[in-house]
Parts: C-alpha cells; sequence; structure tokens
C-alpha cells in the first residue's frame, strides 16, 4: 500500500527506496536482445527479395511459396500428430502422478518418486537421445521388437510428462482444500468429490501442463532426430535441415508460422488464466 | 466403508476422528496406498522402462566393442574409456599416448557455458530487480514479456540470431553501408556466436528464478539498510544480492545443466560417434561423462541451497 501512496505524489527517483540506477536500462536491453531477432525474421518474411537482409517490397510470395511445399505440409502433420497424441498421454498421466504426490503425508520412497518423475528434466536431453536410440535399437535387433512412429510418440511423452506434471502439482498445492473437505461432508464419495470439485479447480493447472508439454514436443530437435525413423520429418527437423542448406525467406515466413501460434496460444492462456484468478 | 475422510484433518486429529467413525486405520491406510501406487503407476513405469533403462544401455554399450556398421559387438572392452583419454601410436599398436583433445572438447564446452551463464547473470539480475520493483498492475505484463520468447521455438530463435550475424546478415550490411568496415566481421561458426547464442537460451531461466526470489523481498530491510545510512550500492551488495541468492543459484545452475546438453561442442562430438564414426561405444561413454559433470553440478546446488527440501515439499 504505501508505495502505490509514494508512487502517486510522485517522489522524486532519488528518494525511491527501490531504485538502483541503470537497472531499467539494462532490463529494456535485455528485451530488445530478446525480440529484435524474432522482429528482424518477421519483417523479412515479407521481403519481395531472397535477401534476409536487404529490404526491397512488401509481398506474401514467401506465404504462398510456404504453404505449398510439400515437405513443410508434410513435416507439421508429423509434428502436430507427435506433440498430440504425446500431450495427451503425458498430460493424463502427470495428472494421476500430481494427485498422488500432492496432500499426502511424507511417506516411504516419496523422494525416490520426484527423481524419477524428474528423471527427463535433469539428464541433458543428448544423452536421453542417444540412450533412447540405443534402447530401441537392442529392442529391434535382440527381440525384433520395433513401434514405427510409436517409438517417436514413446520418446516424447516421456519427455513430456515431468514438464505437463509441474504445472498440475504447483496448481494443486495452491488449491483450497477447504472446498473438497466440503464436498465430503455432504456425503460425496471421493470420486464425486474429484469429478465435481477437484478436477473443475485442477483444470486451469492441467491446460498449463498440456501447453507446456505440446510445445515441449513441438519444439524438440534433439531427441526427434535421433530416434525418428525415415519419413518421420518434424517440422523443427525440416527446418534444421533447410537452415544447413542454405538462409532462405522461406524459412523465415514458416518460422514466423510457428511464431505466430505460439504466441497465439500463450497470450490466450495468459488472459484465460488471469481471467479466472 | 466410503472413506469420505479422506480429506480429514491429519495427524493426532484425523485418527481420533476416524477411530470414533468406526473406520479401520490400517485397512484405510493400505487401500491408500493402493491408490497412490496405482496413480503413480504409470508415471513410473514410463519414465522407468523409457527413461532410465536406456540409461543403463548406454552403461552397458560403452563396455562393448564397436561394431563395423552401427551399433556393438558383444565383446568386453574398455576401449571406450581408454580412447577418451588416450590415443593409439600410429606405429606402435600397443603404446598409448596421452591425448587431451576429448578433455579440451569438454573443457570449452563448460567454461563457454559459465562465461555465458556470467554475462546472462549480469544482465538478468537488473532486469529481475527492475520487475519485481514496478507497480503489481505492470509487473505481470513485465514477466509475459519475458516469458513469451521461452515459449517460442528455441531454433527458430537461433536462427533468427544466424539471420542477424552471419556475413551477409544485418550487422554487417549496416556497418559496411556506414562505411566502418569493409569486409564483413567474422562472427557466425565463432565462439562469440556460441556464446550469444547460448546467453540467449539462458535469459528467460536466469530472470525468472530471480525474480521469484525478489519479489518475496521485504523491503522493510531495504528501508533499514538506508536508515542506516547505507549507500544504494552497499544495499544492493549487502541485502539485496544476499537475499536473492537462492534464485541466482537456482537461475545459474539451470543453464549449466542445460549448457552440457545444448552446448554444441559436446553434442557434435557425441552424435558423431552415433552418426558417421559409427563408434557408439565411444558415443556411450562420451554422454556418460557429460552426464556426470552434469550430476555433479546439480549435487552441488542441493547441497548448497538445501533444493533437495524445497522440490520434495514443494
Amino acid at each position: 500500500m504505501a508505495d502505490v501512496a509514494i508512487r502517486r505524489r510522485r517522489m522524486p527517483r532519488y528518494l525511491n527506496l527501490r531504485y538502483q540506477p541503470g537497472f531499467g536500462t539494462l532490463a529494456i536491453l535485455c528485451l530488445v536482445m530478446l525480440y529484435a531477432p524474432i522482429v528482424v525474421l518477421i519483417i523479412f518474411s515479407f521481403n519481395e527479395n531472397r535477401s534476409v537482409a536487404v529490404w526491397t517490397e512488401f509481398s506474401f510470395d514467401w506465404y504462398r511459396a510456404a504453404f505449398q511445399n510439400e515437405g513443410i505440409r508434410d513435416a507439421t502433420w508429423v509434428s502436430l500428430k507427435l506433440a498430440g497424441v504425446a500431450t495427451v498421454v503425458s498430460t493424463v498421466i502427470a495428472t494421476a502422478a500430481a494427485l498422488a504426490t500432492t496432500r499426502t503425508r511424507a511417506y516411504r520412497g516419496m523422494t525416490a518418486v520426484y527423481l524419477v518423475i524428474n528423471q527427463p528434466l535433469v539428464v541433458p536431453e543428448i544423452v536421453t537421445a542417444v540412450a533412447t536410440l540405443s534402447f530401441f535399437a537392442l529392442l529391434r535387433t535382440e527381440l525384433g521388437i520395433y513401434f514405427g512412429f510409436g517409438n517417436l510418440i514413446i520418446a516424447h511423452t516421456v519427455f513430456c510428462i515431468p514438464f505437463a506434471y509441474m504445472p498440475i502439482r504447483a496448481r494443486l498445492e495452491d488449491m483450497d482444500l477447504t472446498l473438497e473437505q466440503a464436498a465430503a461432508d455432504l456425503y460425496a464419495t471421493p470420486w464425486q468429490t474429484f469429478k465435481r470439485v477437484t478436477l473443475p479447480l485442477l483444470i486451469p493447472g492441467i491446460v498449463a501442463g498440456a501447453m507446456l508439454a505440446f510445445i515441449v514436443s513441438f519444439d524438440d530437435v534433439i531427441i526427434t532426430a535421433f530416434v525418428a525413423g525415415p519419413g518421420e520429418t518434424t517440422l523443427p527437423i525440416f527446418i534444421f535441415g533447410a537452415i544447413r542448406r542454405g538462409v532462405t525467406p522461406e524459412i523465415n515466413a514458416i518460422s514466423t508460422i510457428v511464431l505466430a501460434v505460439s504466441v497465439l496460444f500463450v497470450t490466450l492462456f495468459y488472459f484465460i488464466s488471469r481471467r479466472s484468478r | 466403508m466410503a472413506p469420505a475422510s479422506d480429506i480429514l484433518p491429519t495427524g493426532a486429529d484425523r485418527a481420533i476422528a476416524m477411530q470414533r467413525a468406526g473406520i479401520n486405520l490400517d485397512e484405510h491406510e493400505a487401500q491408500q496406498r493402493r491408490r497412490r501406487w496405482m496413480l503413480l503407476s504409470s508415471a513410473l513405469l514410463a519414465i522407468i522402462i523409457f527413461g532410465i533403462c536406456p540409461l543403463f544401455i548406454i552403461v552397458m554399450y560403452s563396455f562393448l566393442s564397436p561394431d563395423d556398421y552401427a551399433g556393438v559387438k558383444w565383446e568386453f572392452s574398455t576401449d571406450a574409456y581408454v580412447q577418451f583419454l588416450f590415443e593409439r601410436d600410429i606405429f606402435e599398436e600397443s603404446v598409448r599416448v596421452f591425448n587431451t583433445a576429448y578433455l579440451e572438447i569438454y573443457g570449452r564446452s563448460f567454461l563457454l557455458a559459465i562465461y555465458s551463464t556470467f554475462a546472462a547473470l549480469l544482465f538478468g539480475f537488473p532486469a529481475a530487480y527492475f520487475m519485481a520493483t514496478r507497480p503489481p498492475e505492470t509487473r505481470n505484463l513485465w514477466v509475459f514479456l519475458f516469458t513469451l520468447p521461452f515459449w517460442t521455438n528455441l531454433l527458430i530463435r537461433t536462427y533468427s540470431m544466424l539471420i542477424i550475424i552471419r556475413d551477409e546478415g544485418l550487422i554487417n550490411i549496416g556497418l559496411q553501408k556506414l562505411g566502418i568496415i569493409d569486409q564483413p566481421l567474422v562472427m557466425l561458426y565463432t565462439d562469440f556466436a556460441v556464446g550469444l547464442g547460448l546467453i540467449y537460451s539462458y535469459l528467460p531461466f536466469m530472470v525468472l528464478p530471480i525474480y521469484a526470489s525478489l519479489e518475496k523481498l521485504d523491503f522493510r530491510l531495504v528501508e533499514a539498510g538506508f536508515d542506516l545510512y547505507a549507500s544504494r550500492y552497499r544495499v544492493l551488495r549487502r541485502i539485496i544480492i544476499p537475499l536473492a541468492k537462492p534464485g541466482i543459484i537456482a537461475g545459474c545452475i539451470t543453464p549449466i545443466m542445460l549448457g552440457g546438453g545444448k552446448n554444441l561442442m559436446i553434442g557434435n562430438l557425441i552424435s558423431l560417434q552415433f552418426g558417421s564414426s559409427r563408434n557408439w561405444p565411444f558415443g556411450s561413454a562420451a554422454a556418460l561423462i557429460l552426464m556426470a559433470f552434469v550430476m555433479i553440478a546439480l549435487m552441488f546446488y542441493v547441497r548448497t541451497s538445501g533444493g533437495g527440501k524445497v522440490r520434495a515439499h514443494g
């Protein structure tokens, strides 16, 4: 309250206890550094010229080219299928795990459970990638087990679990217990309590977890590059290959679309979660 | 009997209440335990089978010998680890020469990660402090602006960096047009470019934990510092930074952990062994050595900040 009053009266800066010289400039500089490359990328996706450094004229040509590119279309479809399945499965698994690891008294094995759930976060991605590759190779050569596209889905689901788990657990821990107690007092069975009280309250956490899982899966390059079989090119892998062949505004165009979709998602979520509060 | 008492008070109160209600405590406990493990089973099975088992497989692979095509031959060998430190003499098969090439790759990777982390801290701490001292209404917007890039594709962000700093990129063309330079500055494919890319990807990981700890900062302590005639700098150094230490440590450790895996040099070395070099055992050994370094960093973190406890109890 006090600082609001101070602000209203427009105290000079040297009297503001919280002021530190130069910090604001550095914060702005950080934002410039974070956003400038992205802005340049977007601007040059609309450039009529082939160059991504010299502006000539505004055009949608590169977007048309990107939409007509069959490689991009296929890769987008593979990415969406993969991220969609991995998100749904990992979010369901993570919700169950979050329900089992919150609001209980400490029990034997709880630390071990946390370690296991967080394992995909702790191990460097390149290590997970080669380990998963070796694992599936061994399954195939020694036991003849091969899931095809399923290999990729399994790999993605596993590393999405901790990402989906974190926001769901955070939400469960912040939730007001008294509502559930009230439901129990009114003779609701545990299942009814869960369905009617816990689950609706938990939805924002589940949505956040699912979004995080989707983005993590949709963005992944390293694990996908190792585990994917022939013909399983995801969008980031396609973009990566295209960048190696040369920088073109077509990559800018498809990148801009991917950026726009993620920004839209996050912005929507930001406003939804703010309203529900 | 329906355990409607699942969410009754805990501890002694709960035991008494349940006994009064005629619920068998042992049976209830057992039922709860069954339910808990049922809920956990899918997550645990998935991660143990597809996340932890593979790690044991590369441990095994690292002690086998490479097959001519891809994969491994089932012959025990410690060559993979020996190769990491020693090189076979060209003339004499049995003579081994100490070779630091691989160690240097690791050393350089970690050094670069540490420099970049430090640079990210220099920018990230003031930014986090600035965010934490905004009025509540605009604070959310700042957090949003800093988290937004984190949600966008890292590959695309790295690519956008590339189109700025490459030889025909915006910076070089701009400088050439202004007549400051005639030859383009070579920035791409240098340590500078890798460092810049690392800072770029670390920044959100640095800002958010520091912000989280600064947001809870009790500014009465700052006030007290000023009352005792401390300068602004002294307040920052003696009060604010020490209180933000958990956030700073968390912010620094995440990049170092990620740094190992995201860092191009180690990543390239490992993936080369699984690709064109076709030496899976050596690749496995290199991956395990990387993981060992990361685990040591993590243990250091848990030790210094009690991070393990914080995590376990939320």
